[in-house]
């Protein structure tokens, strides 16, 4: 909750790095992690003469974010330079858009915890690259006293989208909410690895305060270096409270760019407003306007998949989920694909969703993989239960076996001997073995103290070693304790 | 006595090399023994290749040896202006900050010409990154122009200028970005083509302003022009500019005259500031046109005399932006001593790599681009620039092509206009508006005035229509039969 007496307004900006195989103006392969500027050449390290080329996947691929995000594709759309002096930037220009951004409005809804729907508006969505990384160098390890720099430039270039919010979040929960959603949805889209440990999925904040039910904004300030959704929640409570101290006591709020620190828990000023670039944007005039083709757009919008909400409002809605289950399927995209692929084979939903959450997540969580499990399998445990074949132990103990070797469920419940025992003949002479050996109990059962057959049942699963079908184990004792 | 090859056009010694009566090894060794006897003077080399020319021309001979098919450019020496990458010779721009600059690849022009068959002479002098209408501005002294020693090539390109004129290479290519091409050109008496924006590919040449820069041709005959923009034009997707339209043949149609044509003498290019000399023998050529059946019209350019003012915006903000990426961070110049930081460091690379020109319009673009001044700057720079295309459209629904001088003056001396920038710029007040509009424009000899300085005559035609601009231009050429030959090649014997 924010300080009494003010509300909080805040918009996010999220840069994401896609995952194309190669650069945005370069041919130069695009991949995390590799040796220091291995992945350069002369374009993307701003050599005298070399020139941008687009990477049209890398287009295909905003636009699919944008149509996703329901905006428009503009039907003319220009690059420009934003010029400034960095050394890990080899152009000392960043190739960026400016007033024709490709994406142009569109929405996200996010789903709060007390279970409402909350629309956040997207200002646009535009293309840009990436900068190079800089370590300095020094005894301390600080940029202070750093005695020289190494840049990597393999980073380089690398296409960024920038997807910019409305200011329509009033909490810190609202915009954890905004950043898990818009994740979910690049990683349902298949764009970018989304992984804000490695930087594939950065977010700045903006963030002012007004009096409840005031109408005008406050002074904003963006807050820079989250690395994760928790940190994003950590700087805006922190920097909602200092804020809401200032006002307190009559302080002015200034216009600027804080860094939020993760150790010390606190945001301070990077550069005030007075100090901030002037970025001489300008049309960059090696690549002409864009200007897709209607064609080509709608053939990308056909490769737009079901995305997060509609996907969970679907699970739920008709498929009869619970919309806990639902939200764990959904966030997790190997999940969603094992449980579509059960549903594919004929599974039934509500069986084969929890399989998927539980037992097939504890497997693959334990193996820090999928191992062999395919959604074969997840169907074959749903089918084979409910037919009797095998009971829940059983194909508990099948469905690991499944997962390490990757045989058919079926064929790890015969080698491992699970198969209920469904002979009325076998499991009748053990029902009377089980009837001979308890005169007691079956005197409780007859006495009228039914709940006693539990314990019947028990000992008939433990004289057929747990092969035994339990339905039917109680129905032949039943049959002879009533008959 | 015969005379040397290297004075020969292309097609001059394609003809000899096929009948055998050259080879490249002997046209290389002709153009060796001028660049001894001349650039001295000249100066119109920064970095000869000699040892990569020879081993070049020994393989072409080896080539044409086996009776291999020959290429009308096979063996032709070419000089490249040091703005063009050539994979591992030094590549400078005519600027210190460059000095040591090594490139790890071929501009895309030089590819085509040396897939052709073209052996590379030699790098050459310009002014600092192509900004200057006398060669004066480069890092490594000022080239000096063929017909008088003390006068100036023009520039940007001067050094090709010159070393063609002065028979150094038979070819060279050149950049046109405001008129770098055609003004040397006009200057040395030699042939500058610049064709339309977008049909020979910018990769590897080092960029001035992007949206105006061009690569164009120096040559001694018209033919030449055509054969050589034959090879470099083209689509190539390094250059997301490059018009990926069809390239005609330019060479077919050269004799097919002017009959007909509708020639446009654009009236506003007769006033205030140029030479009489220069008016005079630019008016006889268009008498000649007319003479050869052409329907000679007068026609208006209105907003041509804003394009002046338009492009000292337009050029230096993207050159502003263009020029950033020297910083002494991963090539060429770093500046010693014990910075505070890497910004440090990069500024102060900056200061002492760049010539006084160069921070000149550095400093205008990124004013220009300024928050708060792009606007009434750039912003009104580039409706300028929409006006002067539309003037163009107009001019070329009632002509074929536009005739103007090159350039108001011949060759000044050097030192003279060095002191005065505004001075300076008007040299290119008639070339400026092709490359705003990006249509392709040649300057061709026309006579030589009372001091014996050569005159160009400065053709205009449609974007993509350098097929009508060489035919109208030959046409010229073939009618006025100029013998162009700088006084100092008496001395150096025929």
């Amino acid at each position: 909750m924010p300080p009494a007496g003010y509300e909080a307004v805040i918009g996010l900006e999220c840069h994401v790095e896609l995952s194309t195989a190669t650069k945005m103006f370069c041919p130069c392969a695009n991949a995390f992690g590799a040796e220091p500027n291995t992945h350069t050449c002369a374009v993307c390290l701003g050599h005298p003469g070399t020139l941008p080329v687009p990477n049209r996947e890398a287009i295909a691929r905003i636009v699919k974010v944008g149509l996703a995000l329901g905006a428009q594709i503009a039907p003319h759309s220009v690059f420009h330079r934003k010029n400034y002096f960095y050394p890990d930037m080899p152009k000392n220009f960043q190739i960026s858009q400016f007033d024709l951004p490709i994406c142009v409005g569109g929405s996200l809804d996010i789903e709060l915890a007390d279970g409402s729907t909350k629309t956040v508006g997207i200002t646009r969505v535009h293309m840009e690259e990436d900068t190079g990384k800089t370590a300095h160098g020094s005894e301390s390890g600080r940029i202070h006293d750093a005695t020289h720099a190494a840049i990597d430039f393999n980073r380089a270039g690398v296409p960024l989208v920038e997807c910019v919010s409305e200011p329509d979040m009033r909490s810190p929960e609202e915009a954890a909410a905004y950043l898990r959603e818009l994740r979910a949805t690049l990683e349902a889209l298949d764009v970018s690895d989304v992984k804000m440990e490695e930087g594939s999925l950065r977010c700045d904040a903006n963030v002012s305060l007004r009096a409840s039910g005031a109408d005008a904004f406050g002074t904003k300030v963006e807050i820079k270096n989250m690395n994760s959704i928790r940190s994003l929640e950590r700087a805006l409570v922190y920097e909602i409270q200092r804020q809401a101290e200032a006002l307190d006591v009559g302080e002015a709020i200034a216009q600027e760019t804080r860094h939020w620190d993760e150790d010390s828990g606190t945001t301070t000023s990077m550069r005030s407003k007075e100090e901030a670039f002037d970025y001489r944007y300008f049309p960059e005039p090696d690549i002409p306007a864009m200007e897709p083709d209607p064609a080509w757009i709608a053939e990308i919008a056909a490769t737009v998949p079901e995305l997060p909400r509609a996907r969970r409002a679907r699970y739920v809605g008709e498929l009869g989920l619970k919309m806990d289950v639902a939200r764990v399927l959904v966030a997790d995209p190997s999940s969603t694909v094992l449980f579509e692929g059960a549903l594919a084979a004929g599974a039934d939903p509500v069986p084969a969703a929890n399989w998927v959450t539980q037992d097939a997540a504890a497997l693959r969580n334990a193996a820090g993989g999928g191992g062999a499990l395919t959604a074969r399998h997840i169907a074959d445990v749903v089918a084979l239960i409910a037919d009797g074949t095998v009971s829940n132990a059983g194909a508990k103990q099948a469905l690991e076996a499944s997962f390490d070797s990757g045989e058919p469920v079926a064929e790890a419940v015969r080698r491992l001997g699970l198969t209920q025992v469904s002979d009325t003949g076998a499991l009748g002479a053990l029902a009377d073995e089980v009837i001979a050996e308890n005169p007691d109990v079956v005197q409780k059962f007859r006495e009228g103290k039914q709940g006693v057959i539990g314990f019947l049942v028990g000992q008939l699963m433990q004289k057929a070693a747990g092969a035994a079908n339990p339905k039917l184990a109680q129905a032949l004792l039943r049959e002879r304790l009533q008959g | 006595m015969t005379t040397p090859l290297c004075d020969l056009t292309g097609a001059e010694l394609a003809a000899k090399l096929a009948a055998g009566e050259a080879s490249a090894s002997q046209i290389l060794a002709s153009s060796h023994e001028r660049i001894d006897a001349v650039d001295g003077d000249v100066r119109a080399f920064l970095t000869p290749t000699p040892r990569l020319a020879a081993e070049r021309a020994d393989e072409l001979d080896a080539y044409l040896s086996t009776g291999a098919p020959q290429s009308p450019v096979a063996g032709i020496p070419v000089a490249l202006k040091d703005v063009f990458t050539t994979n591992g010779v030094r590549t400078t721009c005519g600027s210190k900050i460059l000095d040591s600059y090594v490139p790890p690849y071929d501009a895309t022009a030089w590819t085509r010409l040396a897939g052709a068959g073209a052996v590379l002479v030699g790098k050459t002098n310009c002014d600092e990154f192509a900004m200057g209408s006398s060669n004066e501005n480069s890092a490594y002294g000022p080239v000096h122009n063929p017909w008088d020693l003390e006068r100036v090539p023009g520039g940007s390109s001067g050094g090709s200028a010159a070393a063609v004129a002065a028979g150094e290479t038979v070819w060279a290519l050149g950049t046109d970005t405001g008129g770098s091409v055609r003004q040397p050109a006009s200057l040395c008496g030699v042939v500058g083509l610049k064709p339309t924006y977008g049909r020979v590919s910018r990769y590897g040449l080092i960029a001035f302003a992007s949206s105006l820069d061009t690569v164009g041709t120096f040559t001694r005959s018209v033919r030449d022009a055509g054969s050589m923009l034959q090879v470099v034009a083209g689509h190539d997707p390094r250059d997301a500019t490059s018009l990926d339209v069809p390239v005609p043949d330019y060479v077919a149609g050269l004799e097919d005259g002017v009959g007909g044509m509708r020639i446009g003498v654009v009236a506003e290019a007769f006033g205030q500031g140029v030479e009489p000399a220069v008016e005079a023998s630019v008016r006889a050529a268009i008498d000649r046109f007319a003479g050869l059946g052409a329907d000679v019209g007068e026609v208006l350019l209105p907003h041509a005399a804003y394009a002046l003012s338009a492009y000292y915006l337009i050029a230096p903000s993207e050159a502003s932006s263009n020029l950033a990426r020297y910083d002494g961070v991963r090539y060429g110049l770093r500046a010693e001593g014990d910075h505070a930081d890497s910004i440090a460091m990069m500024f102060a690379t900056r200061g002492e790599g760049f010539g006084p020109e160069v921070k000149r319009r550095i400093m205008l673009g990124t004013y220009a681009l300024s928050a708060g001044y792009y606007e009434a700057y750039y912003g009104q720079a580039q409706k300028v620039r929409t006006l002067v295309i539309r003037d163009y459209e107009t001019a070329f629904e009632r002509f074929d092509i536009l005739v103007s001088p090159t350039s108001p003056t011949t060759a000044f001396r050097i030192g003279d206009k060095a002191d005065d920038p505004m001075a300076m710029y008007l040299n290119d007040i008639f070339t400026i508006p092709a490359n705003l509009a990006g249509v392709p424009a040649i300057s061709v000899p026309c006579g030589l005035d009372d001091a014996g300085l050569p005159i160009g005559i400065q053709l205009t035609a449609p974007a993509l229509h350098e097929q009508t601009l060489l035919r109208t231009a030959h046409a010229l050429e073939s009618d006025l039969a100029l013998r162009m030959r700088p006084p100092l090649l008496e001395d150096v014997g025929t």
